[in-house]
């Protein structure tokens, strides 16, 4: 299989955040801040002038999508979505066929979320296009992990050496997993927390701690993230009922005393109020989550243009 | 040489018995012992005393090379009726004569599954004519739906070898107790795919460590050791003769040497990839379970070609089924020969189809292993041979008046596995690429040359 484009440098792609070089990590943070200003400013708008990506969700998305959409706009890309529900997938053809139809159309770039964890790695070898995985399965959701990372440095001016805790459903989650791996990068300390079957093998993930009880999580926490609860895995989530969760983990105001004072919180989107955190909590002061999308466009131009191989 | 080349060195056992003599070969026998360098001759499709062999006949400078018992497996997937795209009953047994193995023994979960007499006898035809003897194993239950038990009477008067529901475990308890029963009534020998379908829960790689990091569903190494000790209770309680296939823990040997231990009657077998490969590679390693652990190289993350049921093990695992091997524990290697086509295989992860093609590697992993000092080389001919060749009622000896089945191998030899170098329609293994130790020089079955990489005279 021949590349269709030309590429002048080896491809490139954003994978995963495992493994990426701290300092790699805090040049992208450092050119989302840049890109923040530049889409104010409406500079740069020609910088992906040669290039098409597409977007390619085989879940549904909101935050994800768009953010790469205009992102990918923002730095004047011609951009297409593969509408999968519209599309040759609702005929059963594979990823990697509708990748290939993708790349013989003229697109250079595929913002891929896939149900499959990996399928990214998948779409890299069996195409020659450049991959940018948006979320593969419970496994990585690398642009997530690097917005939160810009939101927390902005928040708290330094990563490293603070006390970060993730509380949920941690074993399900691609964001958890992308984000224990890039803070830890950057020097923070790790803490994750929910019921067993929410952190079930962390245990021995490296560098980081498992609290059992709310209280034991946020004690000392300098931010705290929650995860959305997947209210709509059908197989269980091996928890007795939402209630029982919410009871023993939601996260309110009044809560998040025990944890360091003003220490932000943090959520990834969509969701669920009276679950994994209250209204009050998510709305009040110490909330992020505003900040959170408003980074997810400024972050996803840095990666874009990375992998494009452009310099702004 | 592409395989494809070779076509015509490949034969039949419907061909004419064969004459030869490999002067100076490595003669080893596990079923009496032997190693030695010898001439070792065949007329007529018998081991014969060399100084029978007629005038004229081809004498092969044999110096170097092993003259070994034919491979018997346990564990052949062949795909027909109903996947013929991905192997056919006449390519598979190429496949096999293509890796020494003169017995092949084809597993039942076919489309419709090998349940009935006449199922069976379609295959056991189209292995007359073909370059291997195929065995058939029949399922356990009619439709190999695990709910109600085949006609086993019939499937044993169809000359079945054993019966199977391999691809699952007969999992309900009522109907595994009704199916050993009924094997030990009939003399059937029960080979049983060890996987509990709910302590598996959908698993696609083994639980630990790597399985969490990849966000990959973990099959638990309990789902396997429950099947095992349900089954070694049912043997012990019924009488009837089980083996427990491609088994991948530590613990499901140590149960099995317990129950020896009190008289069970229960055999065993490891795959080749079972004992060299390991959990790392779904994450893109790429060392033997023998080998140090080392880098691994990301871009080969989930690699559908590592999707295999029961999955690749944890290294210690994989070095406890070396270990079983050497000691005995682990009576046969069973390639759990499994093609499947790209599009079952470049997929995601989690889609992929499990298995891999093991006919062609089986030996080469051996040598590896054998290299490695993990395990002593008449040890692991006779796990590939004699010792499978016993709980299937075959004959494999190298003495003189015994049918001359048998390979001849250069293991000093390496070659690099590719599509093209392989038999088998399928070529889904992550071997590919990969140079490993050992070449089949030629393949007798049953008297007749079934492949012939050039040592004889080509016809």
């Amino acid at each position: 299989m021949t590349a269709l484009h030309i590429a002048t440098a080896p491809r490139q792609h954003l994978l995963d955040v495992e493994g990426m070089p701290r300092a790699a990590v805090e040049r992208i943070l450092d050119l989302a801040v840049e890109m923040r200003e530049a889409r104010a400013a409406r500079r740069h708008r020609d910088l992906l002038e040669r290039e098409i990506v597409a977007t390619a969700f085989y879940e549904a998305s909101t935050r994800t999508r768009v953010g790469f959409e205009l992102a990918a706009k923002a730095l004047g890309a011609t951009t297409v979505d593969l509408g999968v529900a519209g599309s040759s997938v609702g005929k059963g053809e594979s990823l990697v066929d509708t990748l290939r139809t993708l790349e013989r159309s003229g697109v250079t770039v595929v913002v891929l979320r896939h149900a499959s964890a990996g399928a990214p790695w998948l779409a890299a070898r069996a195409t020659g296009l450049r991959i940018v995985n948006a979320g593969d399965g419970a496994h990585a959701h690398p642009t997530q992990a690097l917005l939160d990372a810009l939101t927390l440095r902005e928040a708290l001016g330094e990563v490293s050496g603070r006390t970060i805790v993730i509380v949920g459903d941690v074993a399900h989650s691609r964001v958890a997993r992308s984000n224990l791996h890039l803070l830890r990068t950057l020097g923070a300390r790790l803490r994750v927390a929910g019921p067993p079957p929410f952190v079930a093998g962390f245990h021995a993930w490296p560098g980081v701690e498992v609290a059992s009880t709310l209280d034991e999580a946020l004690d000392g926490a300098d931010a705290v993230m929650t995860l959305r609860v997947q209210l709509e895995r059908d197989a269980g989530n091996g928890i007795s009922s939402m209630a029982d969760y919410a009871s023993a983990w939601c996260i309110t105001s009044d809560r998040l005393r025990a944890a360091r004072p003003g220490a932000p919180l943090l959520h990834p989107g969509p969701t669920n109020e009276g679950v994994e955190l209250s209204a009050e909590a998510a709305n009040g002061p110490r909330s992020l989550i505003g900040r959170q999308v408003e980074n997810g466009v400024p972050v996803r131009m840095a990666v874009l243009a990375r992998i494009c191989g452009v310099s702004a | 040489m592409t395989l494809a080349a070779l076509r015509g060195r490949f034969g039949s056992l419907a061909d004419a018995p064969a004459t030869f003599l490999l002067a100076g070969a490595r003669v080893i026998d596990p079923s009496d012992g032997t190693d030695e360098v010898r001439d070792l001759a065949v007329v007529a499709g018998r081991i014969a005393d060399p100084r029978r062999l007629p005038d004229g006949a081809p004498r092969v400078d044999a110096t170097g090379l092993l003259a070994v018992p034919g491979f018997c497996d346990l564990h052949t997937h062949l795909r027909e009726p109903g996947g013929e795209g991905a192997e056919t009953v006449a390519s598979g047994a190429r496949a096999a004569a293509h890796g020494g193995f003169t017995t092949i023994c084809a597993m039942p979960n076919t489309t419709p599954p090998l349940d009935d007499a006449r199922a069976v006898a379609k295959v056991s035809g189209a292995g007359r004519v073909a370059a291997a003897r195929v065995r058939v194993i029949g399922s356990v239950t009619a439709g190999r739906d695990g709910t109600v038990l085949a006609d086993l009477a019939a499937l044993r008067e169809a000359g079945v070898i054993a019966v199977s529901d391999d691809g699952a475990t007969v999992a309900d308890g009522e109907v595994a107790r009704l199916a050993f029963e009924r094997c030990a009534d009939l003399g059937l020998l029960l080979v049983e795919h060890c996987e509990d379908p709910l302590l598996a829960d959908g698993g696609v790689m083994r639980s630990g460590a790597t399985a969490t990091r990849l966000g990959l569903r973990g099959w638990a190494p309990e789902a396997e050791l429950a099947v095992v000790r349900r089954d070694l209770e049912l043997a012990a309680d019924t009488g009837a003769r089980l083996h427990l296939t491609h088994l991948s823990c530590a613990a499901s040997l140590d149960a099995i040497r317990a129950a020896r231990a009190r008289g069970v009657d229960v055999t065993c077998d490891v795959t080749p990839h079972h004992l060299s490969l390991t959990d790392a590679w779904v994450d893109g390693g790429r060392r033997f379970a023998w080998e140090a652990p080392g880098d691994i190289d990301a871009s080969l993350a989930y690699d559908g070609h590592c999707r295999v049921n029961p999955p690749l093990p944890a290294r210690d695992d994989a070095l406890a089924l070396l270990a079983g091997l050497a000691d005995g524990t682990v009576d046969a290697i069973a390639t759990d020969h499994a093609p499947h086509g790209p599009q079952r295989k470049l997929v995601p992860f989690d889609e992929a189809a499990p298995g891999l093609v093991g006919l062609e590697t089986a030996l080469s992993l051996g040598l590896a292993a054998v290299a490695a000092g993990m395990v002593a080389l008449p040890v692991l001919i006779g796990a590939l041979s004699t010792s499978p060749a016993r709980i299937v009622g075959e004959e494999r000896a190298l003495g003189t008046g015994a049918t001359a089945d048998l390979a001849v191998i250069d293991p000093a030899a390496t070659w690099t596995v590719a599509a093209d170098r392989l038999a088998s329609r399928s070529a889904n293994t992550p071997l590919i690429g990969r140079e490993l130790p050992g070449v089949v020089r030629l393949t007798v079955a049953d008297g007749r040359v079934t492949w012939n990489d050039g040592l004889l005279p080509l016809r």
